[in-house]
């Protein structure tokens, strides 16, 4: 991936990354957003993807973009059932029965994961994903260029959809005033759903994405939880364009780390910058301060 | 003016957990007027007004609007049947435009269709919004934003409208020109409920009131059997 | 005339720029039942909270059994001998109601004190939850909880006794219960100071009324007088 050129190589794969990064936290902040739940089974969920994908290839032949097809209905459905028939309930019970909820989801993914399709890592390769192309010197993996488009393309359809969309607005409006939004005619009970819903079909295509970008193995989820974490706190809560400007700062601040201090500093670099927003500006570089 | 009773409360008792907020509490609203809801901070008028959209269930008792059992519906059914409650504090969406605001209100599949033609009408009745329609909401000002929550329950083509304290902090000349406006849209056909601090402008402005007292309905009738202060004293205190 | 038991003299206080009391001053004599009414927004919870210790005024003074106690924290207050029922009570629930009260007793007791003295089945006697007192507060309805407040600011022995909203959703039969209870509270050497929405009880209970409007005293007096006012009329109804 590197002819050496310098610092160009390592920021425009910390562009590309944080674009990945961005599409896997855009489900968490949404669900975020508007509910206020912290899905920690989020990470799962987009491993869930990544495995669909790779069945509906490995086993079927499917183009994984066009497998897309059937995972995202499915991922689809099972968000809307987790919110309607679990995290409603929970939400009743107490503020903190949702989160174990959320865990609970997330522990028993992975090893539905892990029985189904074994502990081993696995990726999905096709020829445009293993593919390079080049600026200047230095070659790149046109997978990553494809998760940044695609993370782009995601985000603003996302946000489009909740500004322009009768149930986009919905969503939006009971998430800020559930009072009046009831008094308009929401059906809160529902919309909910259809939230955490649509968030999962962000997650269905991160996955994919993802499947063909890095290797997985059923207890990957974590690990993309925590990176989706550190870029909503960056970009703040609330904002999608937030999200995706988090997801870039945090890919560039890996890649730069990496390239000045060696591949052991990444994370920690990635960390450090995190506490540093937390400090100065909890509510993220977009946040909108609740 | 028509006489028939659009929205009819009999005995209900309501409950916030285990604490009884309403008392047996009947009232009929008739068709095309503008009746008034009196009565102190704890007096249980806001906990009606819900309760009729919805928003909580009586434990006893019934609610008929247009004849139709009504006690039990969601909130979202109850506006899709013409029942708008506009509450009090002017919840505006603050980061949505004046515009977005009122389309939000034009939600319910009967309210779609009909949205452009009620976006001129709510123009027409408030010419301001129309002028700010590209603002965001949270800019305008205590009037225009009590407007603006006007003109967007309008947008839900109700047939009774019920206004919860729309004249809390606003200006007794934007008091007066709202409820000019509010008699102009009673007279193309609507019927309204309004609740409201000021007992004396309350009386002045309805057809007729009901005067609610810790949780129970001490006295109602027409704003000219109202007139007598001291009767409305008495219901109003509770001695 | 004695010291009075409370002195309050020109009690300011801002929130934001909101003025919530401007210059309030009234006394309070020992063994009165003195009641705070006023419309919504008049300051009334404001005020009690002053003078329990919940936080200072910005300007102006207060007096207990003729020492300064301005700007005390609501720990001390107990010890002073002030004690106070909250709106919302909040027990401890997995203790039971004879142990609520217990606690209150002992950590809450003046200076110089000891609770062996304290009746402690006398003070729930008083409060109506006799037969309840081994009960855990967390099992009990809201209305029993109310009274469990009343037990407790009556368990540390105190001088002065603020009652904030007791009357808040009782039954037509319970209103005349509350009364007795307020009646007997002062006739075991109490003094009280009552805020109250429902007008019947506070008319019934006290000797003395001031009304507060914006945060001013509008008037003083006794109960009669204050409800045919017509400046306490105005502050209610409009002008």
């Amino acid at each position: 991936m590197t002819g050496d050129s310098g610092l160009l190589s390592p920021i425009i794969i910390g562009l590309l990354y944080g674009g990945l990064y961005a599409m896997i936290a855009l489900g968490l902040s949404m669900v975020f957003g508007v509910m206020r739940l912290i899905n920690l089974a989020h990470g799962d969920l987009v491993i869930l993807g990544s495995y669909l994908s790779f069945t509906l290839w490995s086993y079927l032949g499917f183009d994984p973009i066009v497998s897309l097809i059937l995972t995202i209905p499915v991922l689809f459905g099972l968000g809307f059932v987790i919110q309607q028939y679990l995290m409603r309930r929970a939400f009743a019970i107490s503020a903190e029965a949702p989160l174990i909820i959320a865990f609970g989801i997330s522990l028993i993914l992975q090893n539905f994961n892990q029985i189904i399709w074994q502990p081993q890592s696995r990726g999905i390769s096709t020829t445009y994903s293993m593919a390079s192309f080049n600026i200047g010197p230095a070659q790149f993996p046109v997978s990553y260029l494809l998760d940044f488009v695609v993370a782009l393309v995601v985000m603003l359809v996302l946000r489009e959809f909740l500004r322009r969309t009768y149930m986009g607005r919905a969503i939006t409006a009971a998430s800020q005033d559930n009072k009046a939004a009831q008094l308009m005619g929401v059906n809160t009970r529902m919309i909910y759903g259809f939230a955490f819903a649509i968030a999962m079909i962000s997650a269905a295509i991160a996955g994919t994405f993802l499947g063909m970008t890095f290797p997985f193995t059923p207890l990957s989820g974590t690990q993309f939880l925590i990176i989706a974490f550190g870029v909503v706190i960056i970009g703040g809560l609330g904002s999608l364009f937030g999200t995706f400007l988090g997801g870039l700062i945090l890919g560039l601040v890996q890649t730069l780390a990496g390239y000045f201090f060696g591949a052991a500093a990444q994370m920690f670099f990635v960390y450090l910058a995190v506490l540093i927003v937390l400090a100065i500006r909890p509510q993220g570089l977009l946040g909108v301060k609740r | 003016m028509a006489q028939e009773a659009l929205l009819k409360v009999n005995s209900i008792d309501v409950f916030h957990g285990s604490f009884q907020a309403l008392w047996n509490i009947s009232l009929e609203v008739r068709k095309g007027e503008m009746l008034a809801l009196i009565g102190a901070n704890t007096s249980g008028k806001s906990t009606l007004l819900d309760t009729i959209s919805g928003l909580n269930h009586p434990a006893g008792g019934s609610i008929q609007f247009e004849g139709r059992n009504i006690t039990n519906l969601d909130p979202y059914k109850i506006v899709d049947a013409g029942i708008t409650q506009i509450p009090e504090g002017r919840r505006i969406f603050p980061d949505m435009s004046v515009l977005s605001n009122l389309i939000m209100g034009s939600y319910t599949p009967r309210a779609r269709s009909k949205r452009e033609e009620n976006l001129k009408k709510v123009y027409r009745h408030f010419p301001i919004l129309l002028k700010r329609k590209n603002q965001v909401a949270k800019t305008l000002s205590g009037g225009e934003q009590q407007m603006l929550v006007i003109g967007r329950g309008l947008m839900s083509e109700p047939k009774l409208m019920m206004i919860d304290e729309m004249s809390l902090g606003l200006a007794p000349i934007i008091i007066n020109e709202i409820f000019r406006t509010l008699k102009e849209i009673r007279d193309t056909g609507l019927t309204i409920i309004f609740v409201e601090q000021n007992v004396r402008k309350s009386i002045q402005e309805a057809d007729r009131a009901y005067i609610l007292e810790n949780g129970r309905v001490s006295l109602c009738g027409t704003s000219q059997e109202l007139c007598e202060e001291e009767k409305v004293r008495k219901a109003y205190f509770g001695i | 005339m004695n010291v009075p038991l409370l002195s309050l003299s020109a009690i300011t206080k801002r929130f934001g720029g909101v003025t919530a009391l401007k210059d309030v001053t009234f006394d309070v004599q020992q063994g009165e039942i003195v009641g705070l009414m006023g419309p919504n927004g008049a300051g009334k919870t404001t005020l009690l909270n002053i003078i329990a210790g919940e936080f200072p005024p910005d300007s102006g003074r207060i007096k207990f059994k003729g020492r300064d106690i301005t700007g005390h924290a609501s720990y001390k207050s107990c010890k002073y001998g002030i004690s106070r029922t909250y709106q919302i009570p909040q027990p401890f629930v997995s203790l039971s109601v004879m142990d609520n009260i217990r606690v209150s007793s002992t950590f809450g007791k003046k200076h110089g004190e000891s609770s062996a003295g304290i009746d402690f089945d006398k003070i729930l006697d008083m409060a109506g939850l006799l037969e309840k007192k081994d009960t855990l507060a967390g099992a009990l309805p809201i209305l029993s909880l109310k009274k469990l407040e009343l037990a407790r600011a009556l368990a540390c022995n105190p001088d002065l006794v603020l009652l904030d909203e007791v009357a808040a959703g009782l039954t037509d039969v319970e209103i005349p219960k509350i009364l007795g209870t307020i009646k007997e509270i002062r006739s075991i050497g109490k003094t009280i100071v009552l805020v109250e929405h429902v007008i019947k009880v506070l008319v019934g209970a006290v000797d003395r009324i001031v009304v507060l409007d914006k945060g001013m005293t509008l008037c003083q007096g006794d109960a009669d007088s204050v409800i045919n006012d017509c400046k306490v009329i105005e502050a209610y109804f409009g002008t």
